[in-house]
């Protein structure tokens, strides 16, 4: 299909080490033009690493990178950015209180006689996106756009930049299915134009809808580069995980007859209209529906994280006054949240800590926390849930992100819940983590637990829930029985 | 041996001990008891307005009505301490009171209004410096009962009375800190406000607390100030908000919040007493005193993020 001639890229044996541990070890890797390439493996595989040696960010401790059949010199951010090789990060790097167009041009600032020409920088970004079919103001302070929109916005400053070769890392772990659409129709088109990308994801479907190539790494070793159109799916996951993974969603607990939570006529203006819904125990409850269709809202307010204007919810069969997260964790409801850095542990503070921080009252006398109570009860749980650290005195910070939700999740359940909430529980961490979670999801129902599962990933939420709510701009839409649910049929909803 | 362990910034501690002993070479009076005694009760104002502006800074916050709450303490304190009016304990209690009062409200302001605590505290910083000139019409207050004397200058089985204090406080906010379970809120609610109050920590009492506690340890220092120099100065403690920060900050808590340590600070504070003190021995004049304390305040800061470089 291709020819060597249009070979953009070239990664010859790289390898890195740190503190003797090799996190890449002779690395093979190359790039056509105009392909979409993606990279996977599970988390600790070395994309990261090694994504940031090719951005510059890292500097390897061997190997050669070649663009364009010539080696690259020096390997810094600035000399690579210059080549054309844009990194779009997974955090989105940009200033909130600047526009739109402000942003675009941040270090290219067009200037008239000394001064920014800010009618210039308007036109011309507006020229950009509109040449990329995105309807967004670029007079919009960037504080305002979804985190769908900013990625956008990234997306047009690499084009802008005449990137040849965009890594994308996780683009579309915080978009909406129809977001996605615009995604991957602006990546089709840069394709058109002979961009190259690298597209790190976890989700199959999008690497199987998307990619032309792809690379797997696992351990920090190269494994296999391969067309997408010989590889299917279950050979991939092999390929990643180095072994045959049994079915991903393990058969559902029954639900008990017990109601836990009831919901009745929930109402938040502009957020969420007329809500009514019960979870039992030894349930799974999912909610579907697109991005601002109200899923979060609806949790938030459940767990007192956010008020709401009116209606009732009844925690088994007791109606609740909850005013902040303080009283909902009395109570016995627990929350993960989909924004795991924001809201769900503390950097600074160790695996111990943060799994005890929401009980602590358990593992103390008078004032004075009981740190050999603590340590104990924590490691237990860090046991049972497989939380890898290097000890529970490891700081939270430097865990990889699938142990760093299970220490959320391990933080909730320390408090004993009757109800979980789980908000987007698989988002970013790799393949063996997740399974890893939903085996657990599995284990808390059967011991009696109601859990509330929200996801953006379809076949997730038809994988695991017993009865799946749709939800579409903050309306209910149904509730669908698993036996009743597919694919279709909550788009069908989520949609309307 | 706990404290040094949870010391994190090494780095500042290996620092003071090469400075006290190049020092100590330079200079053979460094060394010994007495000049000791005289740095250490020369810190101990700084040091228990330090120690409470820890717990400010690691919530992610500040402190700079310290100063102020100092003048305001040490004038109620030294109102009620004239010979033959009220029992010691009267005025030290005044002054503690008048340390929580302020450091309380400071926290009430901030919880309720969501304004910066930078702000808040710059406006109780001088209605404090007010409040002190109302209440002493401007004049200080002086002739103090001797027992009140006592505690700024008597000494308890030869150690100094400040000293004593100094170390009890130090313990106290250590265990405070490290123990229990407002510590560990304390630094969950520094290292991310919003996964604390998503946790059930009631991030508005926490930030109560740590005002209050600055408060009232500025209170303290407050009647500990009045006590030694004998009379209560309304001007008294202006600018010293800055020399707790600075300790602070030398002694490896960040600014941003989330880190930082008792310990740290009290090194923080004793170096700054012990270059001030080496630079007397040496007939530095006091001109470059404050170049050299300046000097060191940005070094410490750029040695730690050096430091946290290197280990991320």
């Amino acid at each position: 299909m291709h020819s060597a001639a249009e070979q953009i890229l070239r990664v010859n044996s790289l390898s890195k080490s740190f503190f003797g541990v090799k996190a890449l070890d002779n690395i093979q890797f190359d790039l056509k033009k105009g392909e979409v390439h993606a990279l996977m493996g599970e988390n600790g595989a070395g994309k990261s690493t090694f994504m940031k040696i090719l951005s510059g960010l890292l500097k390897a401790d061997s190997g050669t990178i070649s663009f364009n059949s010539e080696q690259i010199e020096k390997l810094d951010v600035h000399s690579i950015m210059q080549k054309g090789i844009s990194m779009i990060h997974q955090e989105i790097l940009m200033v909130p209180e600047l526009t739109v167009a402000q942003n675009i041009f941040l270090g290219r600032e067009i200037n008239r006689a000394y001064l920014l020409d800010e009618q210039a920088i308007n036109q011309k970004a507006e020229d950009l996106l509109k040449s990329m079919g995105l309807d967004i103001k670029v007079r919009k302070k960037a504080k305002h756009l979804s985190i769908a929109g900013l990625q956008l916005i990234e997306m047009a400053k690499a084009v802008s930049n005449n990137a040849r070769v965009i890594i994308m890392d996780e683009p579309s772990s915080a978009l909406s299915e129809k977001e996605v659409e615009i995604l991957f129709k602006i990546i089709k088109d840069l394709k058109s134009k002979g961009v190259a990308i690298i597209y790190i994801s976890h989700k199959m479907e999008e690497i199987y809808q998307i990619a032309d190539r792809i690379t797997v790494l696992r351990d920090g070793k190269f494994i296999a580069t391969k067309n997408t159109a010989d590889l299917d799916k279950s050979n991939l996951i092999s390929l990643m995980v180095g072994r045959e993974l049994e079915e991903l969603f393990s058969s559902n607990s029954m639900a008990q007859p017990e109601v836990i939570l009831k919901v009745k006529n929930l109402n938040k203006k502009g957020k969420f209209f007329d809500i009514n819904f019960d979870v039992h125990a030894g349930e799974v409850f999912g909610i579907a529906g697109l991005m601002g269709a109200g899923r979060t809202e609806i949790a938030r307010a459940i767990y007192g994280l956010d008020s709401f204007d009116s209606g009732e919810i009844m925690l088994r069969g007791k109606k609740l006054e909850i005013r902040s997260p303080k009283d909902a964790i009395r109570e016995g409801i627990g929350y993960v949240s989909e924004d795991r850095k924001a809201l769900g542990f503390i950097p600074e503070l160790s695996v111990r800590q943060n799994i005890s921080l929401s009980s602590i009252l358990n593992y103390s006398k008078a004032w004075f926390i009981d740190e050999k109570k603590e340590e104990k009860a924590s490691s237990k749980i860090a046991q049972q849930l497989n939380i890898k650290a290097s000890g529970l005195n490891q700081k939270v910070k430097h865990l990889s992100g699938g142990n760093q939700q299970k220490v959320v999740l391990a933080r909730v359940l320390m408090a004993s819940p009757f109800l979980i909430i789980l908000d987007e529980p698989t988002r970013g961490i790799d393949i063996g983590a997740k399974h890893e979670i939903y085996k657990l999801i599995r284990q808390l129902t059967e011991s009696g637990l109601a859990v509330i599962m929200i996801s953006s990933e379809l076949s997730e939420i038809l994988g695991m829930s017993n009865r799946i709510l749709v939800l579409s701009k903050g309306k209910q839409k149904t509730i669908l029985t698993q036996k009743e649910a597919s694919q279709e049929k909550i788009m069908q909803y989520a949609v309307h | 041996m706990q404290y040094i362990k949870n010391l994190r910034q090494y780095g500042i501690f290996i620092v003071f001990s090469i400075i006290c002993l190049i020092i100590s070479f330079i200079s053979p009076q460094f060394l010994t008891v007495s000049n000791w005694t005289i740095i250490i009760t020369q810190v101990s104002i700084n040091a228990l307005l330090a120690f409470g502006v820890t717990f400010v800074i690691i919530t992610g916050g500040i402190d700079l009505s310290l100063g102020s709450i100092v003048a305001v303490a040490g004038v109620s304190a030294a109102m009620l301490a004239h010979p033959d009016s009220y029992p010691v304990i009267v005025p030290v209690f005044a002054g503690l009171f008048a340390g929580l009062l302020i450091g309380a409200f400071n926290g009430f302001i901030i919880t309720k209004s969501k304004i910066a605590p930078f702000i808040v505290t710059l406006g109780t910083m001088t209605i404090g410096r007010g409040l002190a000139l109302i209440l002493s019409n401007g004049r200080p207050v002086s002739n103090l009962s001797d027992s009140f004397v006592f505690i700024g200058s008597g000494k308890i089985m030869g150690i100094p009375v400040l000293i004593v204090i100094l170390i009890l406080m130090f313990i106290l906010c250590s265990v405070i800190l490290n123990k229990t379970i407002l510590g560990r809120y304390i630094y969950a609610v520094g290292g991310n406000e919003q996964a604390a109050r998503a946790s059930g920590i009631n991030v508005s009492q926490v930030k109560m607390a740590v005002y209050s506690i600055s408060g009232l340890l500025a209170g303290l220092a407050g009647i500990l100030l009045t006590s030694r120099i004998t009379t209560g100065q309304p001007n008294a403690g202006a600018g010293f908000e800055l020399d707790a920060i600075a300790a602070v900050v030398i002694g490896g808590t960040s600014t941003t919040g989330g880190k930082g340590s008792i310990a740290g600070t009290l090194i923080g504070v004793l170096l700054i007493g012990v270059i001030n003190n080496s630079l007397d021995l040496l007939n530095v004049t006091s001109y470059y005193q404050q170049v050299v304390m300046g000097i060191i305040i940005i070094g410490a800061v750029v040695l730690d993020s050096l430091n946290q470089k290197s280990n991320s």
